[in-house]
């Protein structure tokens, strides 16, 4: 076993000439040539639905793959607040360097510089795209572009439509992949899951999937393949993330050679709704867009259960505001999310259950007047209103972190490709700009970034350097049936198992053991617990889970048995990740490693790299190769938003 | 958490095999619902039970379960997503249902949206239509800078009301006829009030149009149940601009 340090391929240069200098270097594919190459995309959220728009108009052919039944529906869908941009339009002192430093910085320096600076550079691409696709961004009387502030930054640069911005760009891209399947550059194939990746003279070349309303599994080859499938969050059970979010994609994968980095950072959002009671299937997350005009507190009493209105203002503990007079209620999300576990866990909870804390609109409303308010949150709080049948604008609202994003992922270079040439990660599938924490309002500026502005470049030089169309591969070839045979026993043994318990019900249990031990504070011990229990889970699941129904057409169970397997293996190489990070930074926080303010302390001296673990086979433990990450422009400092 | 105030429903639900097997309603009673729960929630406490006993849980369409994704999908004692206005199926809660109720679930009915099993329909119509038009033909890269085109923010805003359709289909499955002008006039609104969506306005609402004609989707009669039904609050207004914006087209077509 040896570790590896891998090699970001990061151009050489000053940052700010990298990437034009890169795509100067870079070698083009002739327009006339583009046609002969087919290129694989799944998943069709904001990354892998503009890398296909634009790949294909450009000539390539592209194929499609998600799992909803339509493109227009990938949970990228789901983000309210809004996308980042270094436009400057409101004259506050922004630009691509405060865009890019703001980043680093909010990912605790665990992030790769020159892709960080590069995301900043084509985030004004992405707004002026967007516009011009018909996206009805919120505008001012004169008509020009709003902006709003968020998370971790000083200056107004995120750009919104309503609450519904991540809805509004992905019909964005969906609307330009559309504009390509009519033109028979796309074939857009729904209802499937990628279960196997297929690699052919150790390129990928294409991949298997299954049908998920016949069962049949179907082979599908390419030149190169671009994983674009989103995050892992559903590993914890309870999250943001829809009920089909999953990892296995990633997973399947991981398995046949693609690093996985740094799966121990996870986003826990502080603003969502609490837990109601056991039926729970997923949590609702409340746009942080609302801590610019709510105000977070708590009683300064242990076990206060009178009602919010009747607690007087010097009885209040607002502390956020306190602690960090700077930035006060838009701290970032790690130090916010911290915090209310902090006051909880001092019994000064608020609600039924005392495991959430108030976000308080009224001064807000005071200040501003109800009808204000209204026009900036009012589809929030008429979400909050039906899910939990209060009334936002007469009493404080109730919030309480849940796990939202993993900033974890596959690995790759400066050029989106992972460990496996001819495979590209884009979007949350990939671990690259985030670091430790992403910020609010980031996470659609780098899906839409890898897929309009980076991919389509980094692309054509792999496909001109390394030639694969010239080892003609077709799904003809071995490899193929190989992969096929594989996923299709994958399947069938998870049927075979018959046994009692309910795919959910592992699922479940898997979720507490990684809120518990894997959560938002971590410990040696808790982590050497965590990945023991988390076996004789995934022991048991083997022995005793129940899918019901048969193989061939619509099978629920199945697919979910397919995903909660994954979920059992990832989750341990969490924990395992988590452990081995005796550090604290952004999302990642031991309990070992903090400052006397309870503060993220980090280790720049032993961990300032990123962990790529490389799977060595089931019964071997994966190996944690390293790249080291080196910080030439932005200055290494604690974090403080004092 | 059980309490005190916890349901027990009695369920109606339509089981189907397959597109071509032949449906029926079959009956179940759930107890110790939670007012808490959300409608899916239900329908998860439900195929847990059934699972349980080793039959088939019941194939429904949902994802975000936060009311934008547009997956959920089902006729709730006669209604697209329920009786709640302005409501996905997701985010309706049990609370607005009575313990002992009787609850009916069927999926979406239209001949455009076959049904694949149980509770699912196939909506892959609702893409032809996009293809058929809904999109600004600007390729990547093709843009200037954003605040180089104006938009009044009434207009603006009024395109936002439109752009907010989540392509759930409920417009269709309430209508007598299965007609999809909801669905279409949302797109074409939003395209049609934004100054970037002009160039092609015309070929763009009557490929649109001609495309639900030819899926099978029904005409309009102005019953307005579409908007009655529609989560997202679309206005029929929009149908009235699209009905605008066709017969200016059609005057003027040049084919």
């Amino acid at each position: 076993m040896s570790i590896k340090k891998l090699d970001g391929k990061v151009p050489a240069g000053p940052i700010k000439e990298k990437w034009d200098q890169y795509k100067f270097d870079m070698k083009l594919v002739n327009p006339a040539n583009k046609r002969k190459f087919n290129i694989i995309v799944l998943g069709t959220g904001l990354a892998g639905a503009s890398a296909s728009a634009t790949l294909a108009e450009l000539g390539y052919n592209v194929k499609t793959f998600c799992i909803q039944d339509s493109p227009r529906r990938a949970h990228s869908i789901a983000a309210q607040g809004g996308v980042n941009a270094a436009k400057s339009y409101p004259n506050d002192g922004d630009s691509v360097w405060r865009l890019f430093y703001d980043t680093v910085k909010g990912g605790d320096y665990r992030a790769r510089e020159a892709n960080v600076y590069r995301l900043a550079q084509v985030s004004n691409n992405i707004i002026d795209q967007c516009a011009a696709q018909g996206v009805p961004f919120a505008r001012e009387y004169g008509g020009t572009l709003s902006n709003r502030s968020f998370g971790g930054a000083q200056v107004s640069r995120t750009f919104y439509a309503r609450g519904q911005t991540g809805q509004q760009l992905l019909l964005g891209a969906y609307s330009a992949m559309m504009k390509e399947v009519a033109k028979g550059k796309i074939t857009s194939i729904t209802r499937s899951e990628m279960v196997e990746l297929v690699l052919v003279n150790g390129k990928a070349r294409g991949v298997i999937t299954r049908d998920i309303i016949t069962g049949k599994f179907e082979k599908h080859a390419a030149d190169a393949v671009l994983l674009c499938t989103g995050g892992y969050g559903n590993v914890y059970f309870l999250s943001t993330n829809a009920m089909t979010s999953n990892s296995s994609a990633a997973w399947k994968c991981y398995k046949k050679g693609a690093y996985f980095a740094n799966p121990c950072y996870t986003q826990i959002h502080p603003t969502c709704i609490p837990v109601h009671g056991e039926g729970q299937s997923k949590l609702t997350l409340m746009s942080e867009s609302l801590r610019n005009d709510g105000r977070v507190w708590v009683p300064k009493k242990k076990g206060d259960e009178r009602k919010p209105a009747d607690i007087p203002e010097d009885e209040r503990d607002y502390y956020l505001e306190t602690k960090y007079p700077s930035f006060g209620n838009l701290v970032p999300r790690d130090v916010a999310s911290r915090n209310a576990k902090l006051v909880v866990d001092e019994k000064r909870g608020v609600g039924a259950t005392g495991v959430a804390v108030y976000l308080d609109f009224r001064d807000a409303i005071k200040r501003d007047g109800k009808e204000t308010i209204k026009a900036k949150y009012g589809n929030l709080f008429d979400m909050y209103n039906r899910i939990t049948d209060a009334d936002p604008y007469s009493e404080p609202m109730m919030i309480y972190p849940a796990v939202h994003y993993t900033m974890g992922g596959i690995w790759v270079d400066y050029n989106l490709q992972t460990s496996v040439p001819g495979l590209f990660a884009l979007g949350e599938a990939n671990f690259s700009d985030h670091g430790a924490n992403r910020l609010g309002a980031s996470a659609l500026m780098q899906g839409l970034a890898d897929g309009y502005f980076v991919v389509p470049y980094t692309l054509g030089n792999y496909l001109v350097t390394e030639k694969p169309e010239q080892e003609s591969v077709t799904v003809d070839n071995k490899e193929f049936d190989d992969a096929l045979k594989a996923a299709e026993a994958h399947f069938d043994k998870l049927m075979a198992v018959g046994g009692k318990r309910s795919v959910d019900s592992f699922h479940k249990a898997l979720g507490l053991l990684m809120w518990e031990y894997v959560g938002m504070g971590r410990n040696e011990a808790g982590l050497k617990k965590g990945i023991e229990e988390i076996k004789k889970l995934r022991a048991e699941f083997w022995k005793d889970v129940k899918v019901t129904g048969t193989k061939e057409g619509i099978n629920v169970e199945l697919e979910k048995a397919n995903r909660v397997a994954d979920f059992l293996e990832l989750g341990e190489l969490m924990a395992r990740d988590a452990l081995e990070r005796v550090e604290s930074c952004g999302g990642h926080f031991r309990e070992e490693s903090q400052t006397e303010e309870n503060e993220a302390k980090r280790d720049d001296e032993n961990f300032c790299h990123v962990a790529a673990w490389e799977y060595a086979g089931d019964n071997s433990d994966p190996i944690r190769n390293i790249e080291e990450l080196s910080f030439e422009n932005v200055a290494l400092t604690q974090r403080s938003y004092k | 958490m059980s309490s005190n105030n916890n349901m027990s429903l009695k369920l109606k639900v339509w089981r189907q095999e397959n597109e071509k097997a032949k449906g029926q309603m079959v009956d179940y009673s759930l107890e110790d619902v939670s007012p808490d729960s959300s409608f899916l929630e239900m329908i998860d406490q439900l195929n847990e039970e059934l699972v349980e006993k080793g039959d088939e849980p019941v194939a429904f369409d949902h994802d975000c379960r936060e009311g934008i994704c547009g997956m959920c999908s089902m006729m709730i004692n006669g209604q697209a997503h329920g009786p709640e206005s302005e409501t996905t199926t997701c985010q309706l809660h049990m609370r607005k249902f009575k313990d002992g109720d009787t609850i009916a679930i069927e999926p979406w009915r239209a001949k455009a949206f076959p049904v694949h099993k149980d509770l699912m329909v196939d909506r892959s119509s609702f893409d032809a239509i996009i293809q058929a038009g809904g999109y600004v033909s600007v390729n990547t890269g093709n843009a200037q800078d954003a605040n180089s085109i104006l938009i009044p923010k009434t207009d603006a805003d009024l395109a936002m009301d439109a752009a907010a359709c989540i392509g759930c289909g409920a417009c269709v499955a309430s209508c007598k006829n299965a007609s999809a002008m909801l669905f279409v006039s949302a797109k074409v609104s939003q395209l049609a009030l934004l100054p970037q969506g002009k160039v092609e306005a015309e070929q763009r609402v009557l490929n649109m149009v001609d495309k639900m004609d030819e899926l099978g989707f029904g005409n309009c009669t102005n019953e307005a149940e579409c908007e009655a039904s529609c989560p997202k609050a679309i206005s029929i207004s929009n149908i009235a601009r699209l009905n605008r914006e066709f017969l200016s087209a059609a005057v003027k077509s040049r084919h």
